[in-house]
């Protein structure tokens, strides 16, 4: 159950990736309460949950394949396949239809030809749509990677693209909501 | 408009408002000081229940109450668990909090594990807020690097630590018992109850899990006091509904955003002062969804029936349902419920069927399809609804959602089917004829775009703003 991490499966991680997988395994009472954030840990490395992390992360916390790989379907963002190198994630709920998710969800794939669930021929994007982000009164609005997008128009997300394509990472901030100061 | 003050909120426009060094000089731990240093446990518990905090992740519970539910055995570790996988449609609130002042939240994290004898707080945020997680894990750092965490915290002999523990996207880990598992590692499905989380919960041991707009106002009432926190309410103090809160708006408003405003203004107030009106002024108010979308729809043409003067709603007979105080007891009253005090306005461009199909999606792809009912229901009511949609329903299919409504509510583990059928109902009950319609005739491709309505605008706004600038504005 405590193997070296280095000799029990393909999968090979930095020292320094170990290093956060040891502290998070500090936090909590039990090993495989260290699951999920070291899943976020071995997806961040190679950028998909592939079926030997799911073996590392097994026998890193002494789980069963099947267990670990039970936890990696229950959830929405672990990428059970390759994924471009961005991910543009539009958030189609209600709040966010309401004012102009399609919209927008169409505008990207127009942009990027292809459909949502699908990533572009150069494997630059993979394009999702995602239930509610809580942004709901700054819609419509995209998740890309780990970043928000929020108060967005097609122009404004031609831009951000643009932007990221070359390999520039805008801020959250540009277009994030602002404290409402009506009340104060 | 009325001048109300924001006290939960009013750190957020300071600049750098989420480092330790500006809330500080705002007043943040000063609360904390005096709880720590000056009062007793039980002293903090009976200022919380004398506060009567009704919980503000939706169900409303009072806070001072679920505290009192924990008797732990000698020996056993209390966990205090932070809900902040928020994700409930319509609902942005503890976001806003976690972003501008993740201070108050772990300032009331440090004075309720003092209150409530834990060592251990786990502040579970769902993964997608990655800047909430970025802004907590510094100011828990920085709280650490001045002792206000650690093993004597403003020099008490009470150890504190405070997790922040990322989920990985499932809006049913919002429900605290599958928070509870998906914290612990498993697949995030509900657990049956009793035992509830305060005889057993996270890894066994007695828990509290709270909201974190609940706890991020501790500080506050422990600094004002409970009685005069619980009096910021516009509420009269009989209904148990006090302090002040985070109201969110979206959808078809001129301003949506989150507001602080005492508990107890009307959807009203919310949606013509706070949200600005409607967004388009020859498009009225259709419905309004009060608090998250497991909240039923309420029509401004609906008025109050209560002419028993011993109804508790007797005061509002008469009046429009947009005129009732936002509170846990009026909503439940009005068929709804107040929930997240996070408001969805839909305004005539809206077809219901479509607005209804959209959240049923939602919550087929959100159940954890541990319970049959909630399994087959949820995918069943999204099926019926596409039927109608696509022109391939008859008038019995309206019927059919129902019935299917009828036999989720009360068969499953925990409340996610509730919560799908009771809005599902008030769809059909107070928009039949638009049902009937689309089982007569379909929709039309205009009918299925819900935002037909504005798409003119933001597409005019690309064309307008093309070949002027690449920069990206700020809010507008």
């Amino acid at each position: 159950m405590t193997t070296p991490a280095q000799s029990i499966a393909p999968l090979t991680l930095t020292p320094d990736q170990e290093r956060r997988i040891d502290e998070i395994l500090g936090r909590y009472p039990t090993r495989r309460a260290a699951c999920i954030p070291t899943l976020h840990v071995c997806q961040e490395a190679i950028g998909w949950v592939s079926p030997d992390v799911i073996a590392y992360v097994a026998q890193r916390l002494g789980m069963a394949t099947s267990e670990v790989q039970g936890v990696v379907t229950f959830y929405t963002m672990y990428h059970q396949a390759p994924v471009g190198k961005h991910v543009l994630w539009v958030c189609r709920t209600l709040s966010c239809d309401l004012r102009g998710g399609k919209t927008i969800q169409e505008h990207a794939e127009k942009r990027l030809g292809c459909h949502a669930g699908e990533t572009t021929k150069d494997g630059t994007w993979t394009l999702k749509k995602a239930e509610c982000l809580a942004a709901c009164g700054y819609a419509p609005m995209v998740q890309i990677d780990d970043r928000f997008y929020e108060n967005l128009t097609p122009e404004k997300l031609d831009a951000l693209m643009d932007r990221i394509e070359k390999g520039e990472m805008p801020t959250q901030e540009e277009t994030a909501w602002v404290p409402n100061t009506a009340s104060s | 408009m009325p001048d109300y003050k924001n006290i939960l909120s009013n750190r957020y426009p300071l600049a750098q408002s989420w480092t330790l060094a500006v809330a500080e000089r705002a007043g943040a731990y000063g609360p904390a000081k005096k709880a720590l240093g000056t009062m007793t446990p039980e002293q903090i518990k009976n200022e919380v229940k004398a506060a009567n905090i009704r919980g503000r992740g939706g169900a409303g519970f009072p806070a001072g109450m679920k505290w009192g539910f924990l008797n732990p055995k000698p020996g056993q570790d209390v966990y205090l668990v932070i809900n902040a996988d928020e994700g409930e449609p319509g609902t942005f609130k503890d976001r806003t909090i976690m972003e501008k002042d993740p201070h108050r939240l772990i300032e009331g994290c440090i004075i309720a594990m003092y209150a409530i004898g834990a060592h251990k707080t786990f502040i579970y945020v769902r993964c997608e807020l990655v800047l909430s997680i970025q802004r907590l894990e510094a100011a828990v750092k920085e709280a650490h690097a001045k002792g206000y965490l650690g093993a004597r915290p403003f020099g008490k002999d009470h150890a504190m630590e405070i997790v922040v523990h990322p989920g990985a996207g499932a809006y049913i880990c919002g429900e605290e018992t599958s928070l509870l598992n998906s914290l612990e590692g498993q697949r995030g499905e509900p657990r049956l109850k009793p035992p509830f989380p305060a005889v057993k919960g996270a890894f066994g041991m007695p828990t509290i899990v709270n909201n974190v707009e609940t706890i991020a106002s501790v500080p506050d009432v422990v600094a004002m006091g409970g009685e005069p926190w619980s009096n910021l309410s516009l509420l009269p103090p009989e209904m148990k509904d006090g302090g002040t809160r985070l109201y969110g708006i979206s959808g078809h408003v001129l301003k949506p955003g989150v507001f602080e405003a005492p508990v107890g203004i009307t959807l009203r107030e919310l949606i013509y002062d706070f949200g600005g009106g409607m967004l388009h002024a020859g498009r009225p108010l259709k419905g309004v969804i009060p608090g998250g979308s497991s909240t039923p729809v309420l029509r401004p043409e609906d008025k109050v029936h209560a002419p028993d003067p011993k109804s508790p709603m007797n005061k509002w007979h008469g009046k429009s349902h947009l005129d009732v105080p936002m509170a846990v007891d009026t909503m439940r009253n009005l068929g709804t419920m107040l929930g997240t005090c996070c408001a969805i306005v839909m305004d005539s461009s809206v077809n219901m069927v479509e607005a209804s199909r959209n959240l049923m999606k939602f919550y087929h792809h959100e159940s954890c399809g541990q319970c049959t009912p909630c399994r087959e229901g949820t995918g069943w009511l999204e099926d019926t609804l596409n039927k109608l949609a696509s022109g391939r329903g008859k008038a019995s299919d309206v019927d059919l959602l129902v019935d299917i409504s009828n036999n989720m509510m009360g068969n499953t583990i925990c409340a996610l089917a509730d919560g799908t059928a009771m809005p599902m109902l008030a769809f059909v009950r107070k928009y039949r004829k638009e049902f009937l319609e689309a089982a007569d005739k379909g929709l039309s491709p205009s009918q299925t775009r819900l935002d037909e309505a504005v798409r003119a605008a933001l597409v005019g706004a690309a064309r307008a703003q093309s070949h002027a600038s690449h920069a990206v504005g700020g809010a507008a």
